[in-house]
């Protein structure tokens, strides 16, 4: 039986209805993973022997009769910025290869190996996370899997290739301005940030610690939703991680969206993006009904507050590595790291100020609306090595344009998905689906709309 | 004024010797040209007036909605 065109949900009722055993899964998922890398170079780090014990072993409670958890079975990955016991945590950087072996793995690796997924391996990202392309020069380039000569999109770009080239279901990735939201759009897959400090990021190399989020990639709503409802809850490991109880997804999926208030983003989320990308906002936006349009003020004014932010707080994490050894930085980050260090303080602590401002103008809007629909980039993947679009007329950067429509809505901890829109003949996009503090809820049930909407399945249509 | 008179130059070596940063010839147009964006980024911050009681607080779960 071929696997790895399944999504977690339905490998793991295979499993338990004894249609396969955990180790063909991962015989097959190894098999695919060794043989595409050499093309795809998503994977930095490939966990044979481990994944091969851990099947064992899952196979193993089976034979007993013992439930071996709601995604036993299932293989996976994570960006290589997530510490696996033991191998070094390398997130991008040749500095940090000289570092020991992690001595345990995070926390979310650990939840998800107690509901029986297998880990396979570790995957490749921008260095440190600073970046929105994985083009990166110690560990190469990712390219995306729909179109080898373009961008796979980043930070967490092996995370979102790797997904959408089905060698695995589901892998973890790390979001602090859009690094999986971006990459999900443009390599079409899911991706979800889920509301920040709702997710522990305990063993996760950190960026920018006061936006820093962990989220995951998926091909069907429902992984995501099983993913989110194993991962989400307390950890004292965390100093920004929720108090609360964790209030699961799975079960509220098919609750459709009746009732559910939903609108389109205005004003700034309609500008500065290419036609295609605002047609695939106004499709989802006929598919749920809506013709509400809200604007949020000053949403240009988050997306600079967010950019001091993240050049503070990242260079001040890194500062004594840029001291002694700047000439080991990813020629592509150093510079920007090193101008983050001469910030002064009363930019970042105004930038801090305007967000809880920034805030509380989004927060008196979803009063009045659920969830709010906007695109996830400006544009499809753009070219490898490509360092300027036109968009409108207008000559741009690409880096960090990228994240011109994620960058505020991390600004404030808002819960993402980045819903794939998957056109024939043409490249992927993505659509956000944005919801108020804690109401992922919302969000994955007005996906699994759209799924039956666009598909009909849970499965999305993925090309190799 | 003083915006028209800064050497942007001046400031990033000036400052990094402050913040003890040492900053290679090979990588000091980089650096001036990348925080010659952040400074003009950082303008739409600075140029908004916020009110004195709007304060940092990066905690999100106080606006928690009341089903939970």
């Amino acid at each position: 039986m071929q696997m790895l065109d399944l999504d977690g949900i339905t490998i793991t009722h295979n499993l338990k209805s004894k249609k396969i055993t955990a180790t063909k899964i991962i015989e097959q998922t190894l098999t695919e993973v060794e043989q595409q890398n050499s093309i795809l170079n998503c994977f930095t780090a490939i966990l044979k022997e481990s994944a091969l014990n851990q099947a064992q072993i899952i196979d193993s409670t089976i034979d007993k009769g013992n439930n071996p958890g709601i995604l036993a079975g299932v293989p996976f990955a994570v960006k290589n910025l997530f510490d696996i016991e033991g191998i070094t945590t390398l997130a991008g950087s040749k500095i940090n290869a000289e570092n020991p072996p992690a001595i345990q793995d995070s926390i979310t690796i650990r939840k998800l190996k107690q509901a029986g997924a297998i880990l396979v391996g570790a995957l490749n990202m921008d260095e440190y996370a600073y970046g929105f392309v994985t083009e990166n020069t110690h560990y190469g380039a990712t390219p995306n899997p729909h179109d080898l000569t373009r961008i796979s999109g980043g930070s967490s770009g092996g995370s979102a290739a790797a997904v959408a080239a089905n060698l695995v279901p589901f892998t973890l990735g790390s979001d602090t301005n859009g690094s999986i939201r971006v990459p999900a759009a443009l390599c079409g897959v899911l991706g979800l940030k889920p509301t920040y400090g709702r997710v522990s990021r305990s063993g996760a190399f950190l960026f920018s610690s006061s936006l820093d989020h962990i989220g995951f990639f998926a091909r069907s709503v429902r992984d995501i939703a099983a993913i989110f409802d194993v991962l989400q809850g307390q950890d004292i490991n965390d100093p920004v991680c929720t108090s609360l109880p964790p209030q699961p997804c799975f079960p509220v999926l098919q609750n459709g969206i009746d009732g559910l208030k939903i609108a389109i983003a205005g004003d700034y989320f309609q500008e500065g993006a290419e036609v295609e990308v605002l047609e695939a906002v106004e499709m989802v936006a006929k598919l749920l009904n809506t013709q509400t349009i809200i604007n949020i003020p000053e949403t240009h004014r988050a997306r600079a507050a967010a950019y001091i932010i993240t050049a503070c707080e990242g260079s001040n994490l890194h500062l004594e590595r840029l001291r002694s050894r700047s000439q080991d930085f990813d020629p592509a980050t150093r510079d920007r790291f090193l101008a983050g260090a001469l910030i002064p303080g009363s930019w970042y602590v105004q930038a801090q100020r305007f967000r809880r401002w920034y805030q509380d103008q989004v927060m008196s809007i979803f009063q009045e609306v659920d969830v709010i629909i906007a695109p996830t980039t400006p544009c499809i993947a753009t070219l490898l090595g490509q360092e300027k679009m036109i968009i409108n007329g207008k000559e741009i950067l690409i880096r960090p344009n990228l994240g011109r429509f994620t960058q505020p809505l991390s600004f404030i901890g808002l819960p993402v998905l980045s819903f794939p829109i998957l056109r024939d003949n043409k490249l992927p996009l993505g659509v956000q689906l944005i919801a108020a503090p804690y109401e992922e809820a919302k969000i994955l049930q007005v996906a699994t709309f759209l799924e039956k909407s666009f598909c009909g399945t849970r499965i999305l249509p993925v090309r190799k | 004024m003083m915006k028209k008179s800064l050497d942007m130059q001046q400031y990033v070596e000036q400052m990094a010797l402050l913040v003890n940063l040492p900053i290679s010839p090979e990588s000091m147009t980089g650096v001036v040209n990348n925080f010659t964006t952040i400074a003009e980024i950082a303008s739409l911050v600075t140029e908004f007036p916020l009110p004195d009681n709007i304060e940092v607080a990066p905690i999100f779960q106080t606006y928690l909605s009341n089903n939970i």
